[in-house]
């Protein structure tokens, strides 16, 4: 959940304002206010905790330096989102410098087996694991997505952006953000079901 | 009659409430004669769930600190145009 969203958006509009007249206070609490989120979803693009500290900085230095430019069209999370994935696909390009990574890059449409395991889940899976068991089997997850996945997912399911949104910031069709979603949802419902299906029913695995 | 595959390629739509309603009862209709696609949609739903349900942790206190320093140069040397 992202914290005052909705709640105060006028508030966030007041912030940006006092922002944009020089208010250092007024940045430093729309700092505190995304810091967590954009330092999560940096985390979720580069894969990589020092790349997700350098996007940190980035996309708030950034943001205070272009802060006139920001004219409300969007909310100004979203802006700095746009900015916070601009400043992640660029340490990713510069990491694999076989270029291999775009998130344009085709991937496999074809016959791909998306629902192998089929189980209903436990009612209570915080039954069985902790709350840190959960986060770790959930990040682990979203990390072995393809980065073309994983960018569309962190957006959409985890941000919580439309699919409008999502299409600006990627800089992606809509149907395109569609289909990765589709397929990001499929494969990480699959990998999340070897922990949580409900015990018992799995018995025939072994036969 | 829609297929399981139809299902599949509609599941976002029908999870996101996006369909128009003759496409949800058609998938809805699927859905009471499918187990398999039964669980399938059940445990996507779940898996979009727990994920929104997550917060984020709150940033290592270096990071945090670090980030308010890179500010603070930034902020005494430029104040915004």
């Amino acid at each position: 959940m992202i914290q005052g969203v909705g709640q105060t958006e006028f508030d966030e509009a007041a912030l940006v304002a006092q922002a944009q007249r020089g208010g250092v206070e007024a940045f430093t609490e729309l700092v505190n206010r995304y810091e967590r989120n954009i330092f999560r979803l940096a985390r979720h693009i580069t894969q990589n905790p020092e790349d997700a500290e350098d996007v940190l900085q980035e996309t708030f230095l950034k943001a205070y330096e272009h802060l006139v430019d920001f004219q409300g069209n969007s909310k100004f999370y979203t802006w700095l989102v746009r900015i916070a994935v601009n400043q992640s696909l660029m340490k990713l390009r510069k990491r694999k410098t076989d270029a291999s990574v775009s998130l344009d890059e085709p991937f496999d449409t074809g016959e791909e087996n998306l629902t192998r395991e089929i189980a209903v889940w436990d009612p209570n899976p915080e039954l069985i694991y902790s709350r840190e068991e959960i986060r770790s089997i959930l990040e682990k997850a979203v990390q072995s997505l393809p980065p073309t996945f994983r960018a569309v997912f962190a957006l959409r399911d985890i941000e919580e952006l439309s699919t409008e949104e999502t299409a600006a910031v990627l800089d992606l069709s809509i149907p395109a953000v569609k289909s990765r979603l589709l397929r990001a949802r499929l494969r990480l419902r699959e990998k999340l079901t070897r922990y949580f299906k409900r015990k018992g029913e799995d018995v025939f695995d072994y036969m | 009659m829609i297929t399981c595959k139809d299902f599949l390629s509609e599941l976002n739509e029908y999870l996101d409430e996006e369909c128009r309603d003759e496409v949800r009862k058609e998938l809805e209709e699927h859905l009471d004669e499918c187990p398999n696609c039964w669980v399938i949609c059940n445990t996507t739903q779940k898996t979009i769930e727990i994920y929104r349900g997550m917060d984020p942790v709150p940033i290592p206190v270096g990071v945090h600190d670090r980030l308010l320093d890179a500010l603070r140069k930034k902020t005494e040397t430029a104040p915004p145009a």
